[in-house]
């Protein structure tokens, strides 16, 4: 193993250099199904997010403990349920998406959105904290307030899905089993580095590997950059 | 645009405000009317900035009632307003700060625009419109709160310890213009503990001590020879 | 703030896109449920261009343990099973989950040792006296179990062997729980014997001390049977793009595309479809 390692790895720089087809095919499959489910998950998690933060309800310390405790949600657990839910054997058997990208992209979603709503809820009730009186005295009710949170709060909020789309494209416990890691459809970086690992083949694993940790790389950068500037301009 | 009717005087009845099992505002029964600068005066704890939120409507009476000189639609807001001890600017512009409270008010982009940029050169500050009002000093912040409230017109003007934050020369800007805008026919109500800011703006001082209104009077007479005691005492100096 | 907005409609416009693309692309195509081991061998990436090039149906291969595998089926996910444990098939077309179940080929196992070779089998063709021979001198053994064919395979070999393997657990009867890969480099960096499919062995990099130490035993042979799931259970599977798959692969045109598919100039599986 030891003196097979960097032969593997310029195998796996060529692969990623020259843009190799299948790698191409692969990292285009999982950017597509990650940035679908964090769209989805942004329109569903960020309301989620900015209502709790804002409204006050009975129960709401144990909705706002529910949130905080499925973002830790085990990517698995989450496929075995989704696989069950999109099964012809289940109640959603009808759609017949099982093994499909949508599948992937549903089990990313619902992993990603409570990301989404967690941290965007602490993110808006810090600023709802600070701003409440003043737009209570504006005249702004509950929709208008929260608008404005969101707006207010949108570079902490970028910070928020850029963290839920590295954990998407990080991720395999669900792709894994409610995509069937099918080969030119369903196959993402995750699965194939699974793959071809238990294969023993290498240089398309470490390709893919490289390619993956460049992009948690860049997000992460971004995000910080982000982070950043938003300070210079705002203080 | 000033509507026919006025919303003063207000009238509160018999108000009353607990919280954690402490009675902060304790029946509170008192007329103000459209005249000259009230000034709310008293010592710390006394519950002035309470009573002025309750005035306002941010705050509900555990007891009694606020009552306007007419009912304000659900979202007229923009006849009264309100300037807090310490500025709060989202993270926008100074002009889109003032621009916001104008849009919520309903005023129609053309208007929100003119109106932005008269109060900000009312204020004096329309050299730093596009900078981040997060960013300006505490003396800029704070007239540019006012700048948002006078914007919007309004009636009726309350002011928070306005200075209480702020260093000598901001200190009297901030006068300066309030008593500008009281000038210019806005009612203006403001609670302070400093003696020297109740001195110089008051027309008219409603004393609080404890929960409840242990004096009024026009502010002359007031500091010439305060009939209470707890007020004596407060304008000397003395601890209550 | 208006670059913002555009860039927030851009990327809506690509995220729908996403799948409606996969919507457009609505091609024929039948998924096939098999197992870890057959697609690691490589024959799918041999075996189904030919067909994709012959009838331009696809072939969507969800490669899973058999146990898995045949749940599946059993759900109605997939369209035609083709995996390797006839007991198994037998009882799922009893139960009325499959039907028309052929034969289609066969590989073999093989077992794999360390070059050490601490329990002495190496070069026999027995597997049932190399297997006793392991338990007694009680040397590192690793299975897949993982209810698969290979681990279904292994099983019935100590059962002949008279031995109870799982009374070994822990010590030298390792179980790893999951696919032939990954139990091969357990393995490896274990210095075990493991059973293992022929394909799976040519395919794997990562030998390490790790050597054929028997092969060629009858009872080392496994069947693929390949069947449609039953669309009398489950209307919605693709009966007749399934059976043309099947009727394709017990073909002449088949079974010559199967015994094509080689490693190293050998060949991995032997076609024995009935005529």
């Amino acid at each position: 193993m030891m003196e097979t390692t960097p032969l593997a790895l310029k195998q796996a720089v060529d692969l990623v250099s020259g843009l190799d087809p299948q790698l191409v095919e692969i990292v285009t499959l999982s950017l597509r199904v990650s940035f679908s489910a964090v769209v989805i998950a942004t329109l569903v998690g960020l309301p989620i997010g900015a209502t709790i933060a804002v409204a006050r309800f009975p129960g709401r310390q144990g909705v706002i403990v529910l949130l905080n405790a499925l973002f830790g949600l085990p990517a698995v657990v989450l496929g075995l349920l989704v696989y069950l839910l999109l099964s012809r054997a289940g109640p959603l058997g009808e759609l017949g998406i099982l093994f499909t990208p949508p599948a992937m992209i549903i089990a990313q979603a619902i992993l990603v959105t409570p990301i989404i709503a967690a941290f965007s809820r602490q993110a808006i009730e810090d600023a709802w904290r600070e701003y409440e009186e003043q737009l209570n005295s504006l005249g702004a009710n509950a929709f208008q307030a929260a608008l404005t949170l969101l707006w207010d709060c949108k570079f902490s909020l970028l910070t928020t899905v850029l963290a839920g789309f590295g954990r998407a494209v990080a991720e395999v416990g669900t792709v894994m089993i409610v995509g069937g890691n099918i080969d030119g459809v369903t196959r993402v970086m995750t699965t194939a580095i699974a793959l071809e690992t238990s294969k023993g083949d290498l240089p398309l694993a470490l390709g893919l590997g490289i390619v993956l940790m460049g992009l948690v790389l860049v997000l992460n950068a971004t995000a910080h950059v982000v982070t950043e500037a938003a300070k210079r301009r705002y203080g | 645009m000033r509507a026919p009717v006025s919303l003063l005087p207000l009238r509160l009845e018999n108000v009353t405000f607990a919280a954690g099992g402490r009675r902060i505002i304790d029946g509170i029964s008192i007329e103000i009317g459209s005249g000259g600068r009230t000034v709310i005066l008293g010592p710390n704890g006394a519950g002035k900035s309470v009573l002025l939120r309750i005035c306002h409507g941010l705050l509900a009476p555990t007891s009694g009632s606020v009552v306007w000189n007419v009912r304000e639609p659900a979202n007229g807001r923009h006849r009264q307003a309100m300037v807090f001890q310490r500025p709060i600017m989202l993270r926008r512009s100074a002009l889109a700060n003032v621009a916001y409270g104008l849009k919520l008010a309903g005023f129609e982009r053309r208007e929100r625009d003119e109106r932005a940029h008269r109060a900000l050169e009312r204020l004096g500050l329309l050299h730093l419109a596009g900078r981040s009002a997060r960013v300006l000093s505490g003396g800029e912040q704070q007239r540019l709160a006012l700048a948002r409230a006078w914007a919007l017109e309004p009636e009726v003007l309350f002011l928070d310890e306005p200075t209480a934050n702020l260093d000598p020369t901001a200190t009297r800007e901030i006068e300066a213009a309030i008593a500008g805008i009281g000038a210019a026919g806005t009612k203006i109500i403001m609670v302070t503990h400093d003696l020297g800011a109740a001195k110089r703006l008051a027309d008219e001082i409603i004393f609080i001590y404890d929960g409840r209104v242990l004096e009024r009077a026009g502010a002359e007479g007031f500091f010439a020879g305060p009939s209470s005691r707890e007020a004596a005492a407060f304008i000397h100096g003395e601890l209550l | 703030m208006n670059a913002i907005r555009r860039l927030l409609v851009c990327a809506i416009f690509v995220a729908g896109s996403g799948t409606v693309v996969h919507a457009a692309a609505q091609e024929k195509y039948i998924t096939v449920a098999s197992t870890t081991s057959t697609e690691q061998s490589g024959l799918f990436g041999h075996l189904l261009p030919i067909f994709t090039g012959k009838t331009g149906i696809r072939v969507r291969v969800v490669a899973l343990g058999t146990g898995q595998a045949l749940d599946v089926g059993r759900r109605g996910d997939a369209d035609v099973e083709f995996v390797h444990d006839k007991v198994a098939e037998e009882k799922f077309v009893a139960d009325g989950y499959g039907v028309g179940r052929k034969e289609v080929m066969y590989n073999d196992f093989i077992l794999i040792g360390p070059r050490s070779d601490p329990a002495k089998v190496a070069g026999g063709k027995d597997i049932v006296a190399a297997f006793k021979k392991i338990q007694a001198v009680q040397a590192p053994f690793v299975s897949r179990g993982d209810k698969s064919g290979t681990h279904a395979a292994e099983l019935r070999l100590w059962k002949t062997a008279g031995i109870d393997p799982v009374a070994g657990r822990g010590t030298w009867y390792r179980e790893t729980g999951s696919g032939m890969g990954p139990s091969l480099n357990t393995s490896s960096s274990m210095n075990a014997y493991i059973l293992a499919d022929r394909g799976t062995w040519l395919n794997f990099k990562n030998r390490g001390e790790l050597t054929i130490v028997v092969q060629g035993d009858q009872r080392l042979f496994n069947q693929y049977g390949v069947m449609l799931v039953n669309p009398a259970k489950h209307p919605h599977v693709k009966k007749d793009l399934g059976q043309t798959f099947i009727d394709w692969i017990v073909s002449d045109e088949g079974q010559k595309a199967i015994a094509g598919y080689k490693i190293g100039g050998e060949q991995l599986f032997f076609p024995n479809a009935k005529r």
